[in-house]
């Protein structure tokens, strides 16, 4: 009886800590974005929203977003497709390679498109010959953002097919489906939660990412800022009530992301 | 049954790559184009400063004081990360509390919010009129603006690492063991530190290791809640921004390569350490 109790005190302090250490890092930090996003009310909020540099903030992350996500896909299928259904010599490079824009910092992935793209290198003078502006322009930030996406369909795509085998493609192909049949008709059904999966997470990186874009865009205002850049330059100049609006509603996105990734977890594992 | 072993992929080990089609052209030119030619510019840039050029850069005041924030900071954060994470995870996967299942789905909020948000956050929290930093001013302690600052932000990103990689550990350990320990006559301590924890190391040090790499890379939350002034919070990848903005691209090219060696030193590092892992599990 003593030493059950003794057990109960220790799970008690545990979650207590627990819930404090959570409290401290997270908890207070998001409680307190919403509430400098809506403490003056909600029109504050909405006004600042409607300004021309939101606007336009905006409109760049999701036409960033809508060109990264369909690329990312086809190159994620594709890279899934192979290392999944072949063995080859090279294959755990190839997957060490797909992993590496994970481990390196945003910031290096964007000076690697300076360095190759910019004015100073040759290609970016080859390039600016011929009227094509790379860095501090959308081709940049769409490189930059399919650069840090890279990861993300192939990744969840390829313990689904691996779990899958190829036994029902080629019962498929036996029964005389050419290969287009076997994608649309036999692999895409079976991975559909793992491919949306990998959409959510392209998606949700592909709209918050700040460093690597950040690096190559100049982060102008109402040119070259997506919105988390928006949120960064508004709060370095003073104008708090615009960052913190943009940022309630990239962490709106979040949210839905955390949730879309909690449903579709459940369906992945079933 | 002949057909089934057939058609299995593992039992045709071939030599050779899988015939072109255009599955490959697709991998192929999207990661020239996306990875290896932008990665073969930063390391043709780098050789082509010279190794004594290169040298003087990566040793130089500012770049040593860089890399000392940056690296005992983010250890720093993951070690701490390591010891509450492992807590944490620990409390989410044996306990029932009210709040769990918020708890739960919140600790991946750092992957899903933009680093940016974060940094305003965090700034806006541990500055002097922020509820938190007004909290520790009470004590004397500064952290929005200060290293402390860049501490907070790294414990804020590399938490989650640490807590998803324990939980599928911690979820497929056999309590049978602990009761068997407990039989056998070991008090509760004994249990802990000779049954729990030995195979929970691997997993604890991957956790660890994931958020260390991440940390030493993160941007964005750190710009907005540091000052960013050298010599006293200005972690490298801060650094590579101020020398791009200042068009010192040699500058810019030697601290981004080192931090480039250090991911790749760490990726290797992570992989053997999931190794390391995985042998434990089978055990």
């Amino acid at each position: 009886m003593q030493s059950s109790n003794k057990g109960k005190n220790y799970q008690t302090i545990l979650i207590l800590i627990a819930i404090v250490y959570f409290t401290f890092i997270l908890l207070i930090p998001v409680v307190t974005l919403i509430f400098e996003a809506f403490h003056k009310g909600f029109q504050p909020f909405l006004d600042s929203l409607q300004s021309v540099e939101f606007q336009e903030a905006l409109k760049l992350t999701l036409i960033i977003t809508a060109i990264t996500l369909p690329l990312n896909t086809i190159f994620g299928l594709s890279a899934a497709w192979i290392i999944a259904r072949n063995q080859f010599r090279g294959r755990a490079l190839l997957l060490s390679i797909i992993d590496v824009p994970f481990s390196i910092s945003p910031v290096v992935a964007g000076l690697m498109l300076v360095l190759l793209y910019g004015k100073n290198s040759w290609l970016g003078g080859i390039l600016a010959s011929v009227g094509i502006k790379i860095i501090f322009a959308l081709p940049g930030m769409v490189l930059a953002t399919m650069f840090v996406t890279l990861p993300f369909v192939a990744r969840e795509i390829i313990p689904v097919l691996e779990e899958i085998g190829p036994q029902e493609e080629e019962a498929a192909r036996i029964l005389g489906a050419s290969d287009w049949q076997i994608f649309w008709r036999v692999t895409i059904p079976n991975i559909r939660w793992g491919l949306l999966y990998g959409l959510l997470l392209t998606n949700a990186r592909a709209m918050g990412e700040f460093g690597a874009v950040s690096v190559v865009s100049g982060s102008i205002l109402g040119q070259t800022a997506t919105l988390p850049i928006f949120v960064e330059q508004t709060y370095k100049n003073y104008q708090t009530e615009a960052a913190f609006s943009a940022a309630a509603i990239l962490a709106l996105l979040g949210l839905l992301t955390l949730i879309g990734k909690e449903f579709l977890e459940r369906r992945v594992d079933n | 049954m002949l057909i089934k072993n057939v058609s299995n992929p593992d039992l045709k080990f071939t030599d050779k790559l899988p015939k072109f089609n255009v599955n490959w052209l697709i991998i192929i030119s999207y990661l020239t184009l996306i990875l290896i030619f932008p990665s073969a510019a930063l390391i043709t840039k780098s050789f082509s400063l010279g190794p004594e050029e290169f040298w003087r850069i990566a040793t130089s005041k500012i770049a040593i004081s860089a890399y000392n924030v940056t690296f005992f900071t983010a250890l720093f954060a993951a070690a701490i990360n390591g010891v509450m994470g492992t807590l944490i995870a620990w409390v989410l996967v044996r306990y029932d509390f009210p709040g769990k299942k918020i708890i739960d789905g919140a600790i991946d909020l750092p992957f899903a919010l933009p680093t940016s948000v974060a940094g305003l956050v965090l700034a806006t929290v541990y500055s002097n009129q922020g509820i938190l930093g007004k909290f520790f001013g009470i004590f004397g302690v500064k952290i929005a603006f200060t290293r402390l600052g860049v501490f907070v932000a790294m414990l804020f990103i590399s938490l989650p690492f640490i807590v998803r990689t324990l939980q599928p550990v911690l979820q497929e350990m056999e309590r049978e063991v602990e009761e068997a320990a407990a039989c056998l006559g070991a008090n509760e301590f004994q249990t802990f530190t000779k049954v729990i924890l030995p195979p929970l190391i691997p997993p604890i040090l991957t956790g660890v290791a994931l958020g260390f790499s991440r940390a030493v890379g993160e941007y964005g939350s750190v710009v907005l809640v540091a000052s960013n002034i050298p010599f006293q919070d200005l972690i490298a990848p801060v650094l590579v921004f101020q020398y791009l903005e200042e068009y010192n691209y040699a500058g810019a090219t030697v601290i981004g390569t080192i931090l480039l060696l250090f991911a790749l030193i760490s990726l290797l590092g992570i992989n053997l350490l999931q190794q390391w892992s995985r042998r434990y599990a089978i055990q």
